[in-house]
């Protein structure tokens, strides 16, 4: 009941001394901002790289030929493909892609052709804002057509959408736009956005003439869709599969890698938790900092109110009286520091989300709240020890007669 | 024989002191700042302690005002033994039976004077509503009534020392110690003060005033001079400065006290 008006006694004295509190609060104030934005920051991060990475499908696997050149053929595709032989895999599409310059009038464009077949669409989770994707017939029949990216088809027509039914060039070989990708905003390498896509046969033979190996078309990687509760057996079948035909002996290394979707996920969870903790401990620094900036004023402020503590003693309070006056100020001085700090990060984060373009959003979760609440309170408190002792121990003779 | 009864009737003693030293150690060497004072107040005396500064009546009055405590000897205040208590103790002590008034005032900062007043309440554990309404009865009993959500900013020096009797009254003590109270304010501001304090005799509080100026000690119905630590004379007051009833010095000579040592 006495504890609880010592928080009435502290807020007539924080209210009393508004320039001293809020230097006092200053630096808490700073402390949990930094806090909460950074790691909403990093959160923010997490969040939109695992967005991506999700977005391509976490049950896919990719396979790419190591080493000098490809031994990663249409053969080892369509052996894959055996259900009965592989029943942990659902799709494998065999790719094969190239650089070339796509044309059209002037328009000119280096761009990463990339020859599949259609199953590559919902392999990869790609959908046409205009038009489709190419059929099996157009693929069986090595129809000169193609899908193009949304970059590319920005690059290459004024307006994205006006491509649809117009032939475009591919190193000079005429091609007709069957279909334009949605932008997937995952700009940067890799994406499909940047990419134009044609049937494979039509890659491999006229447009590039792929090497061949034991006769057959090679490729330059494969995506599996496999079934996303088995990723391991996929793995496995994939790899047995592909080292009996390479005809790889016990010792020796596969010609081949295998890369996993939710492996890589995994690896981005790791990477974006370690720069959370990294921005994190960087802002708990500056709460300490600021844990350190409570004691320095308030051990000030007993000093500069030894009258005070000398008169509240003379008029009866005990020791424990003004230890806990003091120690209940740093803590409401921090707590209230705190919950500014939190107003404005809430702000910051605000503010970043109106910038336009910015890749992420900040987020700011509810535990880091609580965490920064109660870390700056936590250091009022602590901090709050020593000068609270401090006040305790003046004597109250010497204390009425200060200066 | 009590110490603190009277035989014949009169009034009761509020502070019995006998034979108390006080020393210090200052680096090496030893300042007996008292040096053996025997001394009784009883309840209605109005007391004034003088001296030459290193006389000892600061730690005279820091000895009453419980803020000290003594080498040896005995002091007991409404017959409590005080010279052995624990802090907490005579924290307590100086909540309830001592009301403070320093030559500085010694207001908060930026705090209105009802709270000045509620503060001694707090400590005492009383709840805000009852203390709330008996801070404004002392602002009331010493003139302040129209003034109590002022700040000392706000208040004239005249009125901040009210305040702070106020606040030494607030809690209803045994005894009024008053250090210099018209040390920090002009002549008529001071000649308002020691009015009030002729008021608060006539109403039959103990007071004990600290001061240097004669014109004070001679308000006080009985002086008490000391010099190096020991009491000089311990004389009643034959012309007052101002009329008080005759009948309030008479009973307290009636008490057997006031005699020099």
């Amino acid at each position: 009941m006495k504890v609880l008006r010592y928080f009435a006694v502290a807020l007539d004295s924080i209210r009393a001394n508004k320039l001293r509190s809020s230097l006092t609060m200053l630096g808490i104030i700073i402390g949990v901002a930094a806090v909460l934005t950074t790691m909403g920051i990093g959160s923010g991060a997490a969040a939109s790289i695992t967005e991506q990475i999700e977005s391509q499908g976490t049950n896919l696997l990719s396979v790419s030929p190591t080493g000098g050149s490809s031994t990663l053929t249409m053969g080892d595709a369509e052996a894959l493909s055996d259900r009965s032989l592989h029943p942990a895999l659902l799709t494998v599409v065999p790719e094969y892609t190239a650089s070339a310059t796509l044309t059209n009038g002037s328009s000119e464009s280096q761009t990463q052709v990339v020859g599949v077949l259609p199953a590559y669409a919902p392999v990869r989770n790609l959908e046409a804002a205009a038009g489709r994707f190419f059929s099996e017939e157009e693929t069986e029949a090595n129809l000169r057509v193609v899908v193009l990216g949304g970059t590319v088809a920005a690059d290459l027509f004024a307006v994205a959408a006006e491509a649809l039914n117009q032939q475009v060039r591919i190193n000079g070989e005429p091609f007709q736009v069957v279909g334009v990708l949605k932008e997937s905003g995952s700009a940067g390498f890799g994406g499909p956005d940047s990419r134009a896509f044609v049937p494979i046969g039509v890659a491999q033979g006229r447009l590039f003439n792929a090497p061949r190996y034991r006769g057959d078309y090679t490729i330059t990687a494969m995506s599996i869709q496999a079934d996303g509760t088995r990723m391991e057996e996929a793995e496995r079948q994939t790899e047995l599969t592909l080292r009996l035909r390479h005809r790889l002996g016990p010792n020796d290394d596969n010609d081949f890698s295998i890369f996993n979707q939710a492996s890589l996920l995994e690896l981005a969870g790791e990477v974006t938790a370690t720069l959370t903790v990294f921005l994190g401990s960087i802002g708990a620094i500056s709460l300490l900092v600021g844990g350190i900036g409570i004691m320095n004023i308030m051990l000030v402020s007993v000093t500069e109110r030894t009258r005070e503590i000398g008169l509240r003693k003379a008029v009866g309070a005990h020791d424990r009286d003004i230890l806990l006056q003091f120690l209940i100020e740093s803590l409401v001085l921090a707590t209230i520091g705190g919950l500014i700090g939190m107003g404005i990060s809430f702000g910051l984060a605000f503010a970043v989300g109106r910038i336009p373009n910015f890749p992420f959003s900040v987020i700011i979760e509810p535990q880091a709240l609580l965490m920064a609440l109660g870390v700056s309170s936590a250091s009022g408190f602590i901090f709050g020890i020593y000068p609270a002792m401090r006040a305790t121990r003046l004597d109250p003779i010497e204390a009425l007669r200060f200066e | 024989m009590s110490d603190y009864s009277s035989e014949n009737g009169g009034p009761a003693p509020v502070i019995e002191i006998r034979d108390l030293t006080k020393t210090y150690l200052m680096g090496q060497t030893e300042v007996h700042a008292l040096r053996g004072v025997s001394l009784t107040i009883c309840e209605g005396e109005y007391v004034a302690i003088v001296g030459a500064s290193g006389s000892g009546k600061s730690t005279l009055m820091n000895m009453i005002g419980l803020l000290d405590r003594s080498t040896s000897g005995s002091y007991r205040i409404r017959g409590e033994e005080v010279s052995r208590l624990s802090r907490n103790r005579m924290a307590d002590l100086r909540n309830r039976e001592i009301g403070f008034v320093f030559q500085s005032f010694n207001l908060l900062a930026r705090t209105s004077a009802r709270r000045q007043v509620q503060l001694p309440l707090f400590y005492a554990g009383v709840s805000e509503r009852q203390s709330a309404r008996r801070a404004v009865e002392a602002l009331q009993r010493v003139g302040l009534g129209d003034r109590v959500d002022h700040r000392p900013d706000e208040l004239s020096g005249g009125q901040q020392q009210r305040v702070a009797i106020a606040r030494a009254l607030v809690n209803n003590p045994s005894l009024l110690l008053a250090d210099e109270p018209t040390g920090a304010l002009d002549s008529r501001t001071g000649e308002e003060l020691l009015a009030l304090f002729d008021d608060l005799h006539r109403q039959g509080m103990t007071l004990v005033v600290v001061t240097h100026d004669d014109h004070v000690a001679h308000r006080a119905e009985r002086i008490v001079t000391l010099r190096d630590g020991v009491i000089l004379s311990d004389e009643p007051v034959r012309e007052r400065a101002s009329s008080t009833p005759i009948a309030n010095r008479a009973n307290a000579l009636a008490a057997g006290d006031g005699q020099p040592v």
